[in-house]
């Protein structure tokens, strides 16, 4: 799990550009949005895309996106739950 | 500062291939939105507006046997050439010509040569067809171009920069622009609902339409309508997500109630955006209550036409200059139950009643904003 | 016909690995390979601290990154400032990307990060959103900088009382071939806003 983890900070970095931000300095339970890492709503939706691309979940509903992102370890939680690849 | 008519006008759409024919079928309540099976477009069948190809190449057939043109350039030269026949008094060689799109003949993209991809190819292409004297400049400002270019023709005139403006808009329903609405989560699995509690997101739609802006009144027949106050405002907010204020709209409206020196009562009517995803509407739902015009009727046309893009807000603004003339009111296509925060006066009902003005606006992408004013003279 | 007079009081231009404010080289870069990297240069000159920049597509950057220059000096920057550029090849750099993610059916993943910069006018929104102007936008597509068309739409806007200043220009990307010319114009200044005029500053420091 924590190398998920790791996994998804090194992804969140690149596939949002967070180009100032160290993967050591995001925490595992920073919320991701709003005063955490400061992501928006097309971060939010990039980020439904790289569940489906890297680990082939397909959300039913993007809303459900809001709780499943709210921290790493949330995220890393939920895909280890549901990945599919 | 001089008066900016508004003469004539064509709609090419999956309603019709004239202006009447299209207010015919928006006085039925009829959609042109359906399930469209062409996966040529998309893998699954959606709901969206297009224009039937058979239909078009015959109807493009009385006017050129040239078939090398897009799609869109046929829809667009064979509005033009319409509005031409309808308008002997016309001189499209020494118009402006400001021509809307956002993205124009995108399918070539995957072609070998992407040359047409280039918007320019659409100006060049105009250019030679009608043999312009000024080149067509090309406005490609998201969703509110049709608006916006309207409002840029009518400044134009009033700076007498030029007599005449002809504004062309037109815009694809293609593969390209569905699959970046899909990963925007905005399309609707079902025809797009304005306003309405039950609204999902937009259903895209194709369609050109062109209109001819002009300084001189004698080229008017029948009811003088006018382009009295224009304005446009960015949010500066967000790229994509629409201001939860309605900033932008909120000072284009203002602006332009300003200018035609209204008050917000004296407007009979808006014509709005309405794309039908959550947040546009509610931001639009704000915005109209901010500027204290939320019991001024009001309706969406996206219901008929789905979301045209670059054509949007032009052929929008075509229909309120004849739902002035005609004095009447189009239902709110889609709309059920009232689904914004603010309590907005949704037309539900076909309506024939005294209009002398309306408010016309569009936002987009780019957090843009549009807000003009169309008046009965 | 208009007959007040306008200025361009400031200019920008970002061509061949340099950067010109006024006419002035004030940056070079010959190392970077690649126009992500040159940008990046640029804006770690300008000691600039703005993750959003990061986010751009490089056209965004460029017209963003040019207006930054364009804008160092300006003091109270007013909110009814408006934009005015053009191009000649749209958001087609971004549009090519977004093809590219659906062009091939069992790699069909469209990405929402991209598809929103396949406008050209959101660059528009960017240097809006970063310096609070809610103002009049319109992004023109044109072979080439059409100087004349520019200076006509730019006065007709100060004229009819639209904008207090206006922010034109040309911010063009094709196959990592880039030109990118802002100018600041006001209703007071030096140098008058003429079709030749702002033709002579777009084509200064060129070396082609």
């Amino acid at each position: 799990m924590a190398e998920l983890r790791e996994e998804l900070k090194e992804k969140l970095i690149e596939q949002l550009s967070l180009e100032d931000v160290e993967a050591s300095e995001i925490g595992d339970d920073d919320p991701l949005f709003g005063d955490g890492l400061g992501l928006d709503s097309i971060d939010a939706l990039e980020l439904i895309v790289l569940l489906e691309k890297d680990y082939g979940i397909k959300l039913k509903d993007p809303k459900e996106g809001k709780a499943i992102f709210e921290s790493i370890s949330v995220m890393a939680d939920y895909i280890s739950k549901h990945r599919t690849k | 500062m001089k008066k900016v008519y508004l003469v004539s006008d064509n709609i090419i759409s999956p309603l019709g291939f004239s202006t009447e024919e299209n207010i015919q079928k928006l006085r039925a309540n009829q959609t042109g939105i359906k399930e469209v099976n062409d996966p040529t477009i998309w893998s699954e069948p959606f709901y969206g507006a297009v224009i039937d190809n058979d239909k078009l190449v015959k109807a493009w057939k009385k006017i050129s046997n040239d078939p090398g043109y897009t799609k869109l350039e046929k829809m667009m030269l064979l509005s033009v050439s319409k509005l031409i026949a309808d308008n002997p008094s016309l001189d499209i060689t020494n118009s402006g010509i400001i021509i809307s799109t956002t993205k124009g003949n995108i399918n070539d993209l995957k072609k070998d040569s992407d040359e047409k991809a280039y918007l320019s190819s659409i100006s060049k292409t105009i250019h030679h067809f009608f043999k312009t004297k000024h080149a067509p400049v090309v406005l490609s400002n998201a969703c509110i171009s049709g608006g916006l270019a309207l409002a840029i023709g009518k400044r134009m005139i009033q700076s007498e920069v030029r007599d005449d403006v002809v504004v062309i808009g037109g815009d694809l329903l293609s593969e390209f622009t569905l699959s970046g609405f899909f990963s925007f989560q905005a399309v609707s699995s079902a025809p797009c609902k304005p306003f309405c509690k039950h609204r999902t997101g937009i259903s895209l739609g194709e369609a050109a339409a062109c209109t001819w802006l002009s300084s001189n009144k004698n080229n008017v027949q029948g009811e003088v309508i006018s382009i009295t106050g224009d304005a446009s405002a960015n949010d500066a907010n967000h790229i994509s997500g629409p201001s939860r204020t309605g900033e932008g709209l909120f000072i284009s409206i203002q602006k332009a109630l300003k200018e035609a020196d209204l008050d917000r009562n004296q407007v009979d009517y808006i014509t709005a955006h309405g794309t039908a995803t959550p947040f546009n509407d509610e931001m639009e739902a704000i915005a109209f209550t901010r500027a204290g015009m939320q019991r001024t009727p009001i309706n969406s046309l996206k219901g008929y036409y789905g979301h045209t893009l670059g054509a949007s807000a032009l052929i929008e603004s075509i229909i309120a200059r004849h739902c002035l003339i005609n004095n009447e009111l189009f239902a709110s296509l889609g709309f059920e139950e009232l689904g914004v925060s603010e309590p907005i006066n949704i037309i539900i009902k076909n309506d024939k009643k005294k209009l002398n003005r309306v408010l016309k606006t569009a936002s987009g992408f780019g957090g843009c904003n549009v807000a003009l004013i169309i008046e009965k003279m | 016909m208009i007959k007040e007079k306008y200025y361009i009081s400031d200019f920008c231009i970002i061509r061949d690995n340099r950067v010109f404010k006024n006419g002035e080289q004030i940056y070079v870069d010959t190392e970077s390979e690649n126009l992500k990297d040159f940008a990046k240069g640029i804006y770690k000159f300008m000691e600039l601290k703005y993750p959003k920049f990061h986010k751009m597509d490089e056209l965004c950057k460029l017209g963003f990154l040019a207006s930054e220059v364009l804008l160092k000096d300006v003091e109270n920057l007013r909110e009814d400032t408006a934009l005015v550029l053009s191009n000649k090849a749209s958001s087609l750099d971004t549009d090519r990307k977004h093809q590219i993610s659906i062009q091939d059916k069992n790699n069909f993943y469209p990405s929402p990060a991209v598809f929103v910069y396949t406008l050209p006018n959101i660059i528009l929104g960017e240097i809006s959103i970063k310096n609070k102007m809610k103002s009049e936008n319109a992004f023109f597509v044109t072979e080439t900088f059409d100087a004349g068309f520019i200076t006509k739409y730019s006065k007709v806007l100060m004229h009819t009382g639209k904008a207090s200043n206006v922010i034109c220009g040309w911010v063009d990307l094709d196959n990592d071939k880039y030109d990118v010319f802002l100018a600041f114009l006001s209703k007071k200044g030096k140098k008058e806003l003429t079709k030749e005029e702002l033709n002579k500053l777009y084509r200064s420091n060129s070396y082609g």
